[in-house]
């Protein structure tokens, strides 16, 4: 049961990265990777809302595991910051490093707060 | 006439590579199948590492770490085989690298981790974990695609 949750979540949040990051990508013109960011910082604010909420382990498979997991990126993230390097936009590969950790972490922080928060 | 292959920097969509743009109009349906397929096989591969390695709230999240590097590995060798090929078969990349390597690496269970790592009480855990992942990722990705580049290069020689 466990992988068929972690599946179909895995099987929505991935397709969902791909169409968010092409949203993203056609409304602006900058080689900043903003929509593997957007997706990065908004799924790391999600699980922490699951982590933080009493989940139990068919959720925490569906949301966490499956939609999180496969919504988020760690390969595309180093692969733009190495396109960027070598490119020569240097400033903007230290940018998005610093930038999408920083935001990464401040939204599992926000997330994981509010669930406590929220649950007592 | 196959156009040529240009620098892309997103490997899951780039939209200044005329390829890309088209990609989801020509066949929505094809395209998304396949990110989906190839992002379950890599959740799964994540999920079942990460079962059969299991770290302590305090301890070093190892299989995450090898995920993240290993995955970051090889999209570097990816990316660099179908740049050789001239962006490869149509369904290549949308399934190996936006679904498989995609769904197997995660941004969200490496911030939590870390966030969690700071709740516990183990920041010098969280700080390590930190570092050496985003190290660990940029110097795996950095490996990949110069290491494939340069075998490539001397095997078409």
């Amino acid at each position: 049961m466990t992988v068929l949750l972690i599946a179909l979540g895995a099987a929505v949040g991935a397709p969902l990265r791909y169409l968010t990051d092409r949203a993203v990508q056609s409304r602006h013109g900058s080689a900043f990777p903003w929509g593997t960011l957007l997706v990065n910082v908004a799924g790391s604010l999600l699980l922490g809302i699951v982590v933080g909420w009493p989940a139990g382990p068919a959720v925490s498979a569906l949301l966490g595991t499956g939609f999180c997991g496969a919504l988020t990126t760690y390969s595309t993230f180093s692969y733009e910051t190495l396109r960027l390097t070598t490119g020569g936009h240097r400033l903007l590969a230290l940018t998005n490093v610093l930038g999408s950790v920083t935001a990464g972490l401040a939204a599992a922080t926000a997330g994981y707060a509010l669930a406590r928060a929220l649950t007592g | 006439m196959p156009e040529p292959f240009e620098p892309r920097t997103d490997p899951d969509v780039d939209l200044r590579v005329p390829a890309d743009r088209r990609e989801l109009t020509a066949r929505p349906a094809t395209i998304l199948a396949a990110i989906a397929a190839g992002g379950v096989l890599g959740a799964l591969a994540r999920a079942g590492l990460q079962h059969a390695v299991p770290h302590p709230p305090t301890g070093f999240p190892w299989a995450t770490f090898t995920i993240n590097t290993s995955g970051c590995l090889l999209i570097g060798v990816l990316m660099a085989v179908l740049g050789h090929l001239d962006g490869g078969p149509p369904l290549a990349r949308p399934f190996l690298g936006v679904g498989v390597l995609g769904g197997f690496t995660t941004f969200s269970t490496y911030a939590v981790d870390v966030q969690q790592a700071i709740v516990v009480g183990a920041p010098g855990t969280a700080l390590a974990y930190l570092a050496a992942t985003v190290l660990g990722a940029l110097v795996a990705v950095g490996v990949g695609d110069a290491a494939t580049t340069g075998l490539l290069r001397q095997a078409t020689r």
